[in-house]
């Protein structure tokens, strides 16, 4: 290997970064890397951005993780911009022009000057730091918009249709300074405070690792946006054990009689014929705020597999319970707003806001009983966290007795189950619990539970 | 190749490891990838000519991910091209197997042969028709047989099931195949492997190790803009800036099936055909169906471009 020293082991510490956000990386892959290396040089940085990712990733969720690291193993540069502290009205002059000009290379300057500038606190060394908040909050790019968008049209001249569309560029552009002022700043404080603590500490965890929850809103919405393509694998994966379950196992009645012909020498054995029955699916949800997020993505992943299933029917609860499933036909064009739809529009609460599994359970035996039945499998969602009230053993084990399978998925840890006012032990005597924290958990689950 | 002698002759043959593998290669540097590539007609990004050198550098079989209609299987086509060599192509689907992918024995051929020879042993007869002349070669061997230059292009590997995995991973990590009757065949010249995947399914890890990993998404505004240039030459510049401005707006908002490269291109032309030389509303209104395939994001799409009423 003609790479430096310094280069191999710094190879070896992005790798191990890596695998400690989750991503499995080998030692063949790092080789393959070392030699991506040789062969690409050192001289471009996107290039070996690109090398790198080539040999080291294996699929397109672990580069969000990766970026963040490589910037942080490979900086642009080292210490701030060597230029002088700029003032922040004329700093915010050359942003507008950058910005209107969508001039990439540039923006990226700005930001290492935005944070070099107006990013610094602290003055004992042990102290101090680079903030991208600050940074941003002093620098205020977002107020630039309509500042920007009259440059461009007084530039362009209005230019008909695709005008319409200026504030919405604007608006990605800033985003995307802002993101380039974030890596800047983690930049200048991992110089500071030694890089492997920050690769661990500040790059996020890929969004389906996340737990459900503590995932903010945008989290949510990357995880949202994920829903078909997950859904479609499944389905795949459901074929397959349909498939696999059809051939089914050994008819030895018929195989015998088939094998009169043959003198008693079973020549030709004959399978067990499945019939093709789609099962049924009812899932009960926790909608009260505490769970929502995973509810709702739980019920947008049943819902795009709908045509797996010959029914499915979704039933929200917090403390009362209603059907869901009309708004939730509906709602797969606008996957943000089902939450908030399912929660003004169903009958859920009853004399108060929080959760009530037991009253909830009773009402679903009572008044929806009839849709579970002998070829049902019933998911519950939820955290069983039924706040001090009465968990209504009865109702679960009558639910159990009549579905054919019941499964409850719980978004929390299994170490936090039963403690405070979860009743999730009770409920797990009666019917299967899983622990279902994050989404990967989730689609594990899904592949596995869901009856073919 | 002619193949004489028996059963064990042939088979130690094969069994021989080539000593030297180097095929010559395709390219000198990175930027070397994207000049030769545009002259074909294709425009890599800058990850895309880097992987691809890499890629050709290291030996290792290519794996493509992306949405549909980024040009994927168009970039195995101008490697092919821009080599001079031929494409070899397996196309996936459910249900692919190893006699489809990789070999088959001629079994009316052999019959014939043995009811046309009629006085020789039962030995002879044997290693005979389990010889080269018998053997069909699907892709799979087509591409590691030969001295010719050679890509193998594994069209939507996704679609095919997980045995065939199994099957491919010899194949991509030592360029080779077994076949029980005749040994080893190892390839003499190693062929450039593209592997496209729309991630219908997680492939093997197995597999993904082999390879290569490179991700085409939708292209910069500026790259589209020359992508849309070359391949709609007709077009005026100002429209195509606006079109794919447009089609940058449709891909951030949440639809079904945003719109790629293909659409894009598909746009450009329907725009062309119509003899539009500005977009607005109408136009936008009525063509809008090239770009967007279901009803619900036509309307989305409608609502928030202020189409007016659909």
């Amino acid at each position: 290997m003609s790479a430096p020293a310094g280069v191999a082991e710094r190879l070896t510490s992005l790798v191990a970064a890596l695998r400690a956000h989750g991503v499995r990386v080998g030692t063949g892959e790092t080789v393959d890397a070392a030699q991506a290396m040789e062969a690409l040089g050192l001289a471009d940085r996107e290039r070996l951005r690109e090398g790198l990712a080539a040999t080291l990733l294996h699929g397109t969720a672990q580069r969000p993780v990766f970026d963040p690291v490589f910037d942080l193993y490979f900086p642009r540069a080292v210490g701030g911009p060597g230029s002088q502290p700029a003032d922040r009205d004329e700093l915010r002059d050359r942003l507008a022009a950058a910005l209107a000009d969508d001039d990439a290379a540039l923006l990226a300057r700005l930001a290492a000057e935005a944070v070099d500038g107006f990013g610094g606190y602290g003055s004992s060394p042990a102290s101090d730091g680079w903030s991208s908040h600050q940074a941003l909050d002093r620098l205020r790019p977002q107020t630039l918009l309509a500042r920007v968008r009259d440059d461009v049209r007084a530039r362009g001249g209005g230019s008909g249709f695709a005008d319409r569309l200026l504030e919405d560029e604007i608006r990605r552009r800033i985003e995307s300074f802002r993101r380039m002022v974030g890596a800047e700043a983690r930049r200048r404080v991992a110089e500071r405070r030694g890089r492997d603590e920050i690769a661990r500490r500040a790059v996020a965890p890929t969004a389906d690792r996340v737990d459900f929850l503590f995932a903010g809103r945008d989290r949510l919405a990357e995880l949202r946006r994920t829903v078909q393509p997950l859904a479609r694998k499944l389905a795949t994966r459901l074929a397959a054990r349909r498939r696999r379950a059809a051939r089914g196992s050994i008819d030895l009645r018929r195989t015998l009689r088939g094998s009169l012909s043959t003198g008693g020498v079973p020549m030709r054995p004959v399978l067990r014929r499945r019939r093709p029955a789609r099962p049924e699916l009812v899932l009960l949800c926790d909608v009260s705020g505490s769970v929502s997020g995973f509810s709702d993505f739980t019920m947008l992943l049943v819902q795009a597999l709908h045509d797996q299933f010959s029914k499915v029917r979704v039933f929200a609860f917090v403390n009362r319970i209603d059907e869901v499933t009309p708004l939730l036909a509906h709602g797969a064009a606008d996957p943000e707003g089902l939450g908030a739809r399912i929660r003004s529009e169903a009958t859920l609460t009853g004399w108060h806001g929080s959760s009530d599994y037991g009253v909830a359970l009773g009402e679903f035996a009572e008044r929806h009983g009839d849709a579970v039945g002998p070829r049902t499998t019933v998911f519950v969602l939820g955290d069983a966290r039924t706040n001090m009230s009465d968990p209504n053993l009865p109702a679960v084990r009558q639910l159990a007795e009549r579905a054919r399978r019941v499964y409850w998925l719980n978004p929390e840890a299994r170490a936090q189950w039963g403690t405070g006012d979860s009743a999730a032990p009770d409920y797990a005597d009666l019917v299967e619990m899983f622990e279902c924290r994050n989404a990967r958990q989730l689609s594990a689950l899904v592949g596995r539970l869901l009856p073919v | 190749m002619r193949l004489e002698g028996g059963l064990r002759t042939t088979a130690e043959r094969y069994d021989r490891v080539p000593a030297d593998l180097e095929a010559p290669l395709l390219f000198t540097s990175v930027d070397d990838v994207s000049a030769r590539l545009a002259e074909t007609g294709y425009l890599a990004s800058p990850a895309v000519a880097t992987t691809v050198f890499l890629a050709d550098r290291l030996g290792k079989p290519l794996l493509v991910e992306g949405p549909a209609g980024v040009g994927k299987t168009e970039l195995a086509k101008a490697v092919a091209e821009v080599a001079r060599a031929r494409l070899v192509r397996l196309q996936c689907y459910e249900g692919v197997d190893e006699s489809r992918a990789l070999y088959e024995w001629n079994h009316a051929k052999q019959l014939l042969r043995i009811s046309a020879g009629r006085d020789e042993s039962w030995d002879e007869a044997r290693t005979d028709i389990f010889s080269e002349e018998f053997l069909l070669s699907r892709p799979l061997l087509t591409a590691i047989r030969g001295d010719e230059p050679k890509v193998l292009l594994i069209d939507e590997t996704d679609k095919a099931d997980v045995e065939v995995e199994g099957l491919l991973l010899e194949v991509l990590s030592d360029f080779q195949v077994t076949v029980p009757e005749l040994g080893t065949i190892s390839a003499t010249r190693r062929p450039f492997v593209v592997l496209t995947s729309n991630a219908s399914r997680e492939l093997s890890e197995a597999l993904r190790r082999r390879c290569l990993f490179l991700h085409i998404g939708f292209p910069e505004e500026e790259l589209e803009r020359r992508i849309v240039r070359l391949r709609v030459p007709g077009l005026d510049a100002t429209l195509a800036e606006s079109v794919v401005r447009v089609v940058g707006a449709l891909r951030a908002m949440d639809l079904r099936k945003v719109p790629s490269v293909a659409e894009t291109i598909d746009w450009a032309r329907t725009l062309l055909a119509l003899g539009a030389d500005t977009l607005d509303e109408t136009v936008v209104r009525d063509t809008l169906g090239v770009l967007l395939k279901h009803q619900d994001d036509v309307l989305k799409a409608g609502a928030k471009l202020d189409l007016g009423s659909l």
